[in-house]
């Protein structure tokens, strides 16, 4: 962790944010809503939880900008396979 | 003071080699995971019969209370770091086991979970849905069955009291690996179960 990263991460928070988002999630998989709502909604709650875990508990947030961009390059070639599969069966 | 003298830091990165070294392997674990992915989306959407929803063949209320379970053992994998750094060798070792059983408690959850499914006659042979399912979550549960025997590792390394406050690398590289099995999990929970 660098020097500005001194001021202790509130894991419990994270913890609490995890544990709700995961409720939610459940609740919107079975609420019936509109599929394609459903599944977008699905999908960016746990993105959004993805990137707690990798801020806060994998203390990236306070990394040094080229462990950054190394952490996120993989998602380059990620996003493009699946985006190009998702374009071939659609 | 060998081992100080022996750890070169790329300058880039400005991080320790070990640390740099797990974030590289962390980046081909996620186009391990994402191949993965891109196999389920297509055998999903290629297959000619419907393809069950959630709740059809799977019991989301006990791998969501699985899920809950993982996210927990993140929990106190960042305890025993966050121990470390201020030199708590007991409280160290204690988040250290704790993780390391409510890690084997996901594992737990997940052989009876299969057990059950199998049961019920839902095997990785029951066509593309079972062999999916079975290969998407078996390669995340070896993960974690590695995860736990490192951890248990590092806790044995820790009763030696091979860390300090200053130096306690190997706690903050399995606590990485350990935080992105849990995200990989929050991944396939969603895709797996939810959609």
């Amino acid at each position: 962790m660098s020097a500005e990263g001194k001021k202790k991460p509130r894991y419990m928070a994270v913890f609490g944010g995890l544990a709700a988002l995961t409720a939610i999630e459940v609740a919107v998989a079975f609420m019936g809503f509109e599929r394609r709502a459903t599944v977008l909604l699905l999908i960016g709650l746990a993105v959004y939880k993805a990137l707690l875990v990798a801020m806060y508990f994998m203390h990236l947030k306070w990394e040094t900008r080229s462990l950054k961009i190394l952490a996120v390059a993989p998602l380059l070639p990620a996003a493009i396979m699946v985006i190009v599969v998702l374009m071939e069966n659609f | 003071m060998e081992a100080e003298a022996s750890r070169f830091e790329p300058a880039t990165f400005q991080v320790n080699d070990k640390k740099l070294g797990m974030w590289i392997f962390l980046a081909s674990e996620v186009m391990f995971f994402t191949g993965l992915i891109g196999a389920y989306i297509i055998l999903r959407w290629g297959a000619a019969s419907p393809w069950p929803v959630p709740g059809e063949v799977l019991n989301v209320p006990i791998t969501a209370g699985n899920t809950f379970i993982l996210i927990c053992s993140s929990v106190t994998m960042v305890k025993a770091f966050a121990a470390i750094e201020e030199g708590n060798q007991k409280m160290l070792k204690v988040w250290l086991l704790a993780t390391a059983f409510i890690g084997a408690s996901f594992v737990g959850v997940q052989v009876y979970e299969y057990t059950e499914l199998i049961h019920h006659g839902f095997l990785p042979s029951s066509g593309l849905y079972g062999s999916a399912f079975f290969t998407m979550t078996g390669f995340h549960g070896l993960h974690v069955t590695i995860g736990v025997l490192c951890i248990l590792w590092v806790a044995m390394k820790a009763f030696r009291g091979s860390y300090s406050q200053a130096d306690h690398q190997g706690v903050e590289i399995i606590g990485l690996y350990w935080h992105f099995v849990d995200l990989v999990w929050i991944i396939l929970f969603t895709i797996v179960y939810l959609i």
